[in-house]
């Protein structure tokens, strides 16, 4: 379209500034009163007070006005439909921030003394007693921050539990189609990777798995359902076989949404696993973060768990911040400041008390049928990684674009201009080209239909032999496709006068 | 179920699209006996009113500090959080997004993250920041770790003024990585000297990790340990707690500082009983390619109009796999969005009044304690937070004002369990929130509790 502006605003989509652009001096979004003059005791180190910081001053209307702004160039699950594979964008329940704020909770100070807190450990306590009963498991740590930092607690109590054995096994295997954190979280516990190829229908090679255990093996990191989509169908041979062989299984639950209330982890013959609360219990992703990643044991993990956690005696509720040796087993350390993710449990709790047991069930098989029903429906045009149905995602290579001259990013983006987020592209890597869908249970029949054809629509307008106009999509973004090459060969970091 | 759009005729006919004569035959690869045929063991659905009520009953049970004079820190401090910052972070284009993968429509979450940056950067007097970690304490590890693959170095050394929770985070991160964690135990009435640490400096260490102000609430310049670190090939990593404080005192970068971390609650994010928090994460240019976590950078468009991306990922974990430098992925982004409109908010006269105001709140706290009898103030500096010597045992008159309504400071037997010989020392942390009469009332009680 050539229609220009005088502003180069477009209606709605603002082109809107950094605020270090728009500040003056003298101008600020608060009314402080002037402190009472005492006398210094900052040592003589008090800041220079003709140095600036460099913060620009503004009003409470232009804050507001700038944010709100930005908002508008942004897309969340409030504004449409969210596939991103893997990443479960669920609806966010706004109770859910609402109990979240109330007084007794947003107030809490982590360090209050016990008897002020009774109602925050029993919270921390039933929302850790809703994980247990529905993975199953005997034991739950609390504290890690996301699942990557779940994932580290998990690595750590098998390393622990190897050192209180006196094994110095040092082999974690890790099927190539795991998360990226997977093996970064193995190393960061001083293991060394060792990768497990997928057979043809997408799941672990159970022959090759096999061979590859031995005396030195620490364990297996699997995701399961895993990360194509896919239950892993001979999940416990493995857990046999990596027990058999004096291992541990830990499990990665990013894709727990699909199988709560329906399946137990435990029943599978898992050690350990971590919870997304961000994905499977909704606690919202606010553009990355924060996320809170509680992780639960088996028995033999158990004793090496991290501290803080709660626990109930007669007498209420205590924490317990020290890490005591018991039979010789002792926790493994401390992950993070605190006590874990506090207003995500309140989430979490609130988003579990609402479906409750009847509805988290309901909610995992709408999911998987939400996903199936999508992959029945784009199959007829786009290529499936792998044969079968598929749990609460599904996921297709680029073989369908192939002669077209059209990739898996140009239709993403072509997709963009449709009014969808994307799903997850190039993710699993053992998938060429790949598109990972996960609808979730939160969407409505009419609003699957109306990705589906929108995406059957672009394919055709592909295979029609329209490139050019991929290559050049999205149209109808506030910026079109970014040049990501010169942000990284020569990285501007931060704004300043010099590069304004 | 109110989050729950599908009919039960929207069921059947996608069964019947998908071709599948059950929702449990989707579920065919789960081997035999694992699919559950009945809900579990637990409450079934409410309404919201039921569930609102219950979260309430919880909440009720605690005393919190907007219901009590507080005098709590050591790592998390209540502020008072502008009404505006609340109604941002709720937009639902911010609360429901995620991590800008696709960046023709996350401009808003990049620019706030290239404006966050830009504004941990300036409080710290970095280069650069990153775009978040999960709090202060796993900051610190980062740190560490990051020193050491820039020294290619094995040995850390930390500062005894370090708050116990980033020394044990640290040592955990560090415990299975050949990582050694040297340094010295902290005291509040050992005055932490300039070259204490010197002798521990030496041609294997990665990094000194210094907390300012430190745990006990005390100043000290860096600048000479800076110069020791970097004889020596060493880095000098500061690490804070209370992101405040730079309005008043010097920044870590006029140290020398090559690293400078810490937590960011103090702006924007409420205290909420620890989490979540936002860790902040600054450096030098140098040595922004070992940094942990997401970076946003500026770029243009196919138009050529100015943009932002996640840049420098060949970092990370999801391209590096094991040779990332480090595991994370979902960080802090909306607690960082909170701190960004803070401290928009704020801008350069109010960072430095909300400052001026809580070092003076502090200093009058000081001086109402230093005239109870049984209690002494034994900081010579500080910021807003400092330590009191008790005539009796510190967790006992905490209790003891607990009964009285106040919520007093945090006793260093709760931070340092194993060390009898700080039984008696108590953090006090004072800030804008805390008023005259909140000062006379924790006065008039330990007065009350220590006669």
């Amino acid at each position: 379209m050539t229609f220009q502006t005088h502003t180069g605003n477009r209606g709605l989509v603002i082109e809107e500034k950094l605020i270090f652009e728009m500040g003056e001096p003298g101008r600020s979004g608060v009314d402080l009163p002037d402190p009472a003059p005492v006398k210094s005791r900052l040592g003589g180190l008090a800041r220079d007070e003709n140095s600036e910081i460099g913060l620009p001053g503004l009003s409470e209307p232009q804050v507001v006005r700038h944010f709100t702004r930005l908002s508008q160039k942004n897309f969340g699950i409030d504004s449409g439909f969210f596939p991103l594979g893997s990443c479960t964008m669920k609806h966010n329940p706004r109770l859910n921030e609402k109990v979240a704020r109330l007084p007794g909770i947003a107030d809490l100070h982590p360090m209050q003394p016990e008897s002020t807190v009774q109602g925050a450990l029993e919270l921390i306590d039933q929302c850790a007693h809703w994980l247990l009963v529905l993975t199953g498991m005997p034991a739950i740590a609390m504290s890690p921050a996301a699942g990557a930092q779940g994932e580290l607690c998990g690595m750590m109590a098998i390393r622990a539990a190897l050192d209180a054995r006196g094994e110095n096994r040092r082999r974690v295997l890790v099927p190539e189609s795991a998360h990226g954190t997977n093996p970064a979280t193995a190393a960061a516990c001083g293991f060394t990777v060792d990768s497990i190829p997928a057979t043809e229908d997408g799941r672990v090679d159970l022959a090759a798995f096999e061979a590859k255990l031995g005396d030195d093996v620490a364990g297996i990191m699997l995701t399961n359902p895993n990360t194509c989509g896919l239950f892993e169908r001979d999940v416990r041979k493995i857990a046999d076989l990596v027990h058999a062989a004096g291992g541990y299984f830990y499990c990665d639950g990013a894709n727990f949404n699909a199988i709560v209330g329906r399946v137990r982890p435990a029943d599978l013959g898992i050690d350990a696993m971590h919870i997304n609360l961000h994905k499977t219990f909704s606690t919202p992703h606010g553009g990355g973060g924060p996320g809170s990643g509680p992780v639960v044991f088996s028995d033999a993990l158990a004793p090496f768990a991290p501290i803080p956690y709660v626990v109930k005696t007669e007498d209420g509720f205590h924490l317990v911040e020290t890490a005591e040796e018991k039979d010789g087993k002792k926790p493994f350390g401390r992950l993070k400041g605190f006590h874990g993710q506090m207003g995500m449990f309140v989430r979490a709790l609130s988003y579990m008390k609402s479906h409750g047991a009847d509805g988290l069930r309901q909610a995992s098989g709408d999911a998987v049928l939400n996903a199936n029903y999508l992959l029945a429906r784009l199959k007829t045009k786009l290529s499936v990684a792998f044969p079968g149905y598929c749990m609460h995602e599904a996921l297709f290579d680029d073989d369908f674009l192939k002669g077209t001259g059209v990739s898996t990013l140009d239709l993403a983006k072509a997709i963009i201009d449709e009014g969808f987020h994307p799903m997850t592209m190039y993710f699993p890597l053992v998938v060429h080209g790949a598109l990972l869908i996960e609808p979730t249970e939160t969407e409505t029949r009419e609003s699957i239909d109306q990705f589906c054809d929108a995406v059957l629509s672009l394919v055709a307008k592909a295979e029609a032999g329209d490139s050019e106009f991929f290559k050049n999509a999205p149209y109808l973004t506030p910026r079109r496709r970014l040049d990501e090459t010169a942000a990284a060969r020569k990285p501007i970091l931060r704004w300043s006068p010099s590069n304004a | 179920m109110r989050y729950l759009p599908l009919t039960q005729a929207d069921r059947a006919s996608m069964l019947e699209t998908i071709g599948a004569g059950s929702v449990d035959e989707l579920y065919c690869d789960v081997p035999e006996g694992a699919l559950l045929k009945e809900p579990v063991d637990l409450p079934h659905h409410q309404g919201e009113m039921q569930v609102e009520r219950d979260m309430a009953k919880l909440a009720a049970k605690n005393m919190g500090t907007a219901s009590a004079p507080s005098f709590l820190g050591a790592g998390a401090y209540r502020h008072h959080i502008p009404a505006t910052v609340d109604y941002i972070i709720q937009r639902g284009e911010f609360l429901t997004a995620y991590t800008p993968y696709q960046p023709e429509i996350a401009q808003g979450t990049l620019q706030y993250l290239f404006e966050f940056q830009t504004q941990v950067a300036s409080i710290t007097d970095m280069d650069v920041a990153n775009a978040s970690m999960w709090d202060g304490a796993t900051s610190c590890a980062e740190a560490v770790l990051m020193a050491c693959r820039a020294t290619r170095r094995k040995k850390a050394v930390l500062s005894g003024g370090l708050h116990p929770h980033y020394r044990e985070v640290t040592e955990t991160y560090c415990q299975y990585s050949d990582t050694q964690v040297a340094g010295r135990d902290g005291h509040p009435e050992h005055q932490a000297t300039a070259d204490e640490l010197d002798d521990l400096i030496d041609d294997q260490t990665a990094c000194v990790v210094v907390q300012y102000p430190d745990v006990f609430g005390r100043l000290s310049d860096h600048t000479k340990l800076a110069e020791a670190c970097h004889a020596k090939g060493a880095l000098l990593v500061v690490v804070f707690t209370e992101a405040v404080a730079f309005g008043a005192i010097k920044s870590p970068g006029s140290f020398g500082a090559d690293i400078v971390c810490g937590e960011g609650q103090s702006i924007g994010n409420a205290l909420g009983y620890g989490g979540p928090y936002v860790g902040l994460f600054a450096t030098t240019s140098k040595l922004v390619r070992q940094m942990p976590g997401r970076l946003c950078g500026e770029t243009v468009d196919q138009d050529g109009k100015r943009g932002f991306v996640l840049t420098l990922s060949t970092r990370e974990q999801h391209i590096r796999r094991e040779k990332a430098t480090s595991n994370i992925c979902t960080n802090s982004g909306l607690c960082s969005l909170a701190f960004t409109v803070h401290m928009s908010l704020l801008g350069e006269d109010g960072y430095r009044k909300l400052a001026a105001i809580n070092h003076e709140r502090a200093v009058t706290t000081a001086d109402a304690l230093d005239a109870v009898d049984g209690v002494e103030v034994v900081n010579d500096s500080f910021f807003n937070e400092f330590t009191v010597k008790l005539a009796k045992p510190a967790a006992e008159v905490v209790e003891a004002l607990v009964a009285r309504g106040i919520l007093a400071g945090v006793p260093l037997s709760r931070l340092y369990p194993n060390r009898d010989d700080l039984g008696q020392y108590m953090l006090v942390a004072a800030t804008e929130t805390n008023t005259d009469d909140d000062i006379a009332a924790l006065a008039a009680a330990l007065k009350e509790v220590l006669a």
